[in-house]
């Protein structure tokens, strides 16, 4: 049922279809892992579907005050993370350029050395103590998020013998459809080693990688405190249903 | 040359990479005290309706091993066939059950269990029913972008026998890769990400 207190009429059309060219395709050798990893047979095509045009509501009250605060909500009282101080924000927008509200962002990353807090990293560069490497937020009315963390190290990892990250952020997007869910990577505009990156390179449009680099946004940074950067991001927009044949009763 | 059609093109989408649970589920890899809680852990309240039931999931790679890495999200409707959802027009579904869970693959075993009930059937496009069914979306290393499948139920062979999706797919031996087995009130779902038993994945 629609949110109580919104004007808002609920989208119900189906989500344009995936351009799969677009994507980074299943198999892409040069990433090892995906070799054995990566669906062989054709995916079954059919329009959305109840299951797909649907999904669950994330409502602002389950943020907590820090969410969106790398540098802080992991760190002792009175300390923050080690690294350069950065604001990342931009809007999430769907493929009509529209604005989505509510919209779900989680984000994780490295410490500014390139170390995960996980114990699968064992990379030599140290653990920060007041670093978690997670962080939340959701969207404003018009698609807007912000949050402030420290710039991630670029890291090396057993791919080819000699591979490195490009420093990223992971996103996990959740829009209003379930079809819409996406998982991306945010890269930092100037870093040289994007073009170097086996898992950017499963991309083979450039246009589609560029779509994935924040670009630095001086007009946003706060002077003496932190730098920041703009990265939109862009879910799949909806069918209009006004012209769509419903079954009788719907 | 015709006028623009003005469209932007939807982020492309990157591995959720080995340390996803960083980000999705830090309780679960020892981030403590950033959440309450790992968001879509708990299905289930005291007064959610339905039959109780468990989803027992593994994903398995070309050479049948199980990925340890993985995360499962689920979504699905309430024991009356009705989404949580504001797209949902059909009627107020459940209050007690959100329809959405989220859970990592177990770091040794490889599998992955919800808590969930059966959902009732849900109409297709033209009104016909659905099977009971749950959407899954499976994200981990390795995988570029994130797999669309569904599960459906072994203790349903009417329902299944007429739903427009399974009805889709040509090659019906495979048609037996979108059925939990069920044993007792858990079901058991193998994902194969390759081979001769590959899983139906969705492009929808």
């Amino acid at each position: 049922m629609a949110e109580p207190g919104s004007n808002r009429a609920p989208e119900t059309g189906a989500f344009f279809q995936r351009d799969r060219q677009w994507h980074p395709a299943a198999f892409t050798p040069n990433y090892k892992s995906s070799v054995l990893r990566s669906p062989q047979k054709a995916l079954l095509s059919f329009d959305n579907t109840l299951s797909e045009l649907t999904g669950p509501v994330f409502g602002h009250a389950m943020l907590g005050e820090l969410d969106n605060d790398l540098i802080h909500n992991f760190a002792k009282a009175g300390e923050s993370a080690i690294g350069e101080r950065i604001i990342v924000h931009g809007r999430v927008l769907d493929e009509r350029g529209k604005g989505v509200p509510g919209v779900l962002l989680e984000f994780w990353q490295a410490n500014a050395g390139g170390r995960y807090r996980h114990k699968k990293d064992g990379y030599l560069a140290p653990l920060d103590p007041n670093f978690g490497g997670c962080g939340r937020t959701i969207t404003g009315e018009d698609g807007s998020y912000a949050f402030r963390t420290v710039r991630p190290g670029p890291y090396p990892w057993p791919n080819g013998p000699n591979d490195w990250r490009p420093a990223h952020i992971h996103f996990s997007v959740f829009g209003h459809g379930f079809a819409q869910r996406l998982i991306t990577q945010m890269y930092f505009e100037g870093d040289p080693l994007i073009w170097r990156c086996p898992i950017v390179g499963g991309i083979s449009n450039k246009e589609a990688v560029e779509a994935l680099i924040a670009a630095l946004d001086m007009q946003s940074t706060i002077p003496m405190d932190a730098l920041a950067y703009k990265f939109d991001i862009v879910l799949r927009g909806r069918r209009s249903t006004l012209f769509e044949n419903r079954p009788e009763g719907n | 040359m015709a006028q623009s059609l003005d469209r932007l093109k939807e982020s492309p989408s990157q591995t959720a990479g080995p340390y996803v649970h960083i980000g999705l589920t830090p309780n679960f890899c020892g981030i403590g005290g950033v959440y309450q809680s790992d968001l879509g852990s708990t299905m289930l309240n005291g007064e959610t309706k339905g039959e109780h039931i468990e989803l027992r999931i593994r994903v398995l790679d070309g050479t049948g091993t199980p990925l340890k890495d993985a995360l499962i999200e689920i979504w699905q409707a309430d024991a009356n066939g009705l989404y949580n959802s504001p797209a949902e027009l059909r009627g107020a579904a459940d209050p007690n059950f959100q329809g959405w869970g989220r859970q990592p693959t177990d770091m040794e075993t490889g599998v992955c269990l919800f808590r969930t009930i059966k959902p009732g059937r849900v109409p297709f496009r033209d009104g016909r029913l659905m099977a009971p069914h749950i959407t899954l979306w499976i994200v981990a290393r390795g995988i570029n972008i994130g797999l669309l499948t569904r599960l459906y139920f072994s203790d349903e062979e009417k329902a299944n026998a007429e739903d427009p999706i399974l009805a889709r797919i040509e090659h019906r031996v495979r048609v037996p890769t979108l059925i939990a087995e069920r044993q007792g009130d858990t079901y058991v779902f193998d994902v194969h990400l390759q081979g001769e038993k590959e899983t139906v994945f969705f492009d929808s």
